[in-house]
């Protein structure tokens, strides 16, 4: 059941695919390299307690493909233009692998309108010698399995018949993530200079058995970003939201609750 | 028609039991299986070839561009090209091609073609390429920019090579304040550029542009393939841009072997044309090949839909009998040249004289049959031989 509202939005001539429901405070999910698989469980509980919006960004899924974006500072500038024109503020910043690096990218450059920084297996730094899997060179199929520990998830994306739409988004995910990440792979080599920049309660959520982002990861941010915590999810590949529903949103909701008392 | 020897300078002495422990011999293949030794033994053999190419009656002789592979062992063909430069006299020299915008600064490579150019009195002829998917990985470029940069390389290049400077280049991807070429190309305006390509509908319609009008050069496939590839320049030119092209503008690469007899150029080179298609060239995986970017979103989705096309396991017969290669007697070889010809009505044609394991002296047997009894056959050959084309009938692909 999903209790969202699908719309196409305009922010500054650019198109934006956004899916947005619930009521509360106001929470935003970027998603990371593969795309948006629709209103998710995850999503819908969230959504009980936040204004939940999770858009396709631009060149991802049914967003816009804009001249403008070559690169992540891109994107991030745009997710700032996109706060001021919703006129959001308080908000919950989530993102998931390339959608943390982006929300690290937008919290550096200006954190007034945030209220808080969730990082979920976040691409972006890189801890020299643990490099990111190679998801450009891994065969899809493979990925699919690298991703997830139980491997009924990786089946059941495996067994879906695609349709010809759905084969085009893939595909142009995997160019605009390519744009984004290709070189250096998936990492901002100046980004760790200016994480101290992030001035809101930060919280850093891994899978324990991520094989794509190492949990080292997970370490190596709760060091940096100062006053963040760790929370790991048992079970879980790189998609905890995903393949650990309910911890992942206990460990969302207990957090923002333990900042907000 | 210009004949002009090709030559790939693989890795031909690869131990075969690689295969246990790895699956290509692209990109990853440890290059402990490189043995410099043996490698300064085939890079000297191979300059060598070349010029027995030459001294035999080639038109011209060629080299190109790969890395970190066994396939080919140029990663700077440029330093090939001028190797041979001093060695020959008057045979054109190929470079088909260098990948400008795998650099950071393809103006490098400009002053090198501009240097060689120089050095053989205009005798180059350079050749633009972008390089195959895993070079993507190899040289750490972005291939969802591969085709703008490739654009933007070639106009930095062609304005070095032809205007006066000091200028500055102010482009997206490559921004320089100062271009001034020393030296500028012997020719002029600058050596010819042509377009080695497996069949890309963006490289076949932006050569074919009546701004450029470079050649195009078809790189060894199927000769039905290679037919409609060529056929697709001429129709492109018709059509998009209302000129006709001419033979001028066709090239079409291909592995050829000829021995004293049909049955003994087809057991001779047996196993060596084989290592080529099986060992050389297959198990490549589509990631590796297709990176994200590299070709446009409808080329990727047709290649992804017909995964598990991976080469493997051919045959001489088979691929003889597609036109892929050419073996035989010195009269098949002839005969079969000129009725490709007239079929596909190509100006230059790049023979292989040696592929895969082909060892040193088959090569010499090959190149001076060839050069004996089959190129000046065809460099008697004509627009006047060529059959010409359907517009129609290219337009249906």
């Amino acid at each position: 059941m999903a209790d969202c509202t699908e719309s196409k939005i305009d922010i500054r001539g650019t198109g934006m695919y956004l899916r947005r429901g619930g009521s509360g405070e106001p929470m935003l999910f970027l998603h990371g390299a593969s795309g948006v698989a629709g209103w998710i469980p995850t999503f819908q509980a969230l959504s009980e307690t936040h204004d939940l919006m999770v858009p396709d960004h631009p060149t991802y899924g049914l967003s816009d493909e804009p001249e403008w974006l070559d690169g992540m500072e891109d994107l991030a500038m745009f997710y700032l233009d996109f706060l001021d024109q919703m006129n959001l503020e308080g908000v919950h910043l989530v993102g998931n692998s390339l959608g943390g690096w982006l929300a690290m990218e937008i919290a550096v450059r200006n954190c007034t309108r945030l209220k808080s920084l969730t990082l979920v297996g976040a691409a972006g730094i890189r801890i020299a010698g643990k490099p990111i899997a190679d998801i450009f060179m891994m065969d899809p199929d493979d990925l699919v399995r690298e991703i997830f520990v139980d491997q009924s998830y990786a089946d059941n994306i495996l067994n879906m018949e695609l349709t010809e739409e759905q084969l085009d988004i893939q595909i142009r995910n995997r160019v605009a993530t390519a744009r984004l990440g290709w070189q250096p792979r998936l990492f901002n080599p100046n980004l760790r200079k200016w994480l101290h920049r992030i001035t809101v309660p930060t919280h850093v959520i891994w899978g324990d058995t991520d094989k794509i982002v190492d949990p080292a990861y997970a370490a190596e941010f709760g060091k940096i970003i100062a006053g963040s915590e760790v929370t790991m999810i048992e079970k879980a590949g790189h998609l905890p939201h995903i393949e650990q529903s309910e911890p992942f949103v206990e460990a969302v909701s207990g957090f923002l609750q333990s900042k907000a008392a | 028609m210009k004949v002009f020897a090709f030559h790939l300078m693989p890795y031909g002495a690869l131990d075969m039991s690689y295969a246990e422990e790895h699956n290509s011999v692209w990109l990853k293949l440890p290059n402990s299986y490189f043995d410099p030794k043996i490698g300064h033994e085939l890079y000297n053999r191979y300059l060598d070839e070349l010029e027995l190419a030459a001294e035999v009656g080639f038109d011209g002789i060629s080299v190109n561009e790969h890395h970190q592979n066994a396939y080919g062992l140029m990663p700077s063909p440029v330093v090939m090209a001028a190797a041979l430069a001093r060695n020959t006299e008057k045979c054109k020299i190929a470079i088909l091609g260098n990948a400008f915008a795998l650099r950071e600064h393809p103006l490098t490579l400009a002053e090198e073609h501009a240097m060689i150019d120089n050095i053989t009195g205009g005798r180059l002829i350079t050749g633009m390429v972008r390089g195959v998917g895993c070079e993507y990985f190899s040289m750490g470029v972005n291939p969802a920019y591969s085709l703008e940069r490739h654009i933007e390389a070639h106009d930095l290049v062609v304005r070095a090579w032809t205007e006066t400077g000091p200028f500055a280049f102010e482009g997206k991807h490559y921004h320089f304040e100062y271009v001034n070429m020393w030296p500028r190309p012997y020719q002029d305006p600058h050596p010819p550029i042509w377009c080695p390509s497996q069949g890309s509908t963006e490289t076949i319609e932006w050569a074919a542009h009546p701004d450029r009008k470079y050649v195009y050069l078809q790189a060894y496939s199927a000769f039905e393939s290679v037919l409609r590839y060529l056929n697709m320049y001429r129709s492109v030119a018709e059509q998009n841009y209302g000129y006709t092209a001419s033979s001028g503008q066709i090239a079409w690469s291909v592995p050829v072997y000829c021995a004293e007899t049909d049955e003994q150029a087809m057991e001779e080179v047996r196993p060596h044309i084989e290592s080529l298609f099986n060992t050389f060239l297959p198990k490549i995986s589509q990631s590796m090949f297709v990176p994200p970017g590299y070709m446009t979103a409808s080329s990727m989705k047709k290649i992804f839909a017909h995964k598990a096309t991976l080469r493997g396991g051919q045959k001489v017969e088979d691929l003889m009998q597609r036109g892929v290669i050419v073996v035989g007697s010195p009269d098949t070889v002839r005969d079969t040249l000129i009725e490709r010809h007239r079929q596909a009505g190509f100006e230059h044609v790049l023979i292989m004289p040696q592929f895969g394991t082909l060892p040193a002296d088959l090569t010499e047997k090959n190149l001076r049959l060839l050069g004996a009894e089959v190129v000046p056959a065809l460099q008697a050959l004509d627009e006047n031989h060529y059959a010409g084309f359907e517009l129609s009938a290219a337009a249906a692909e």
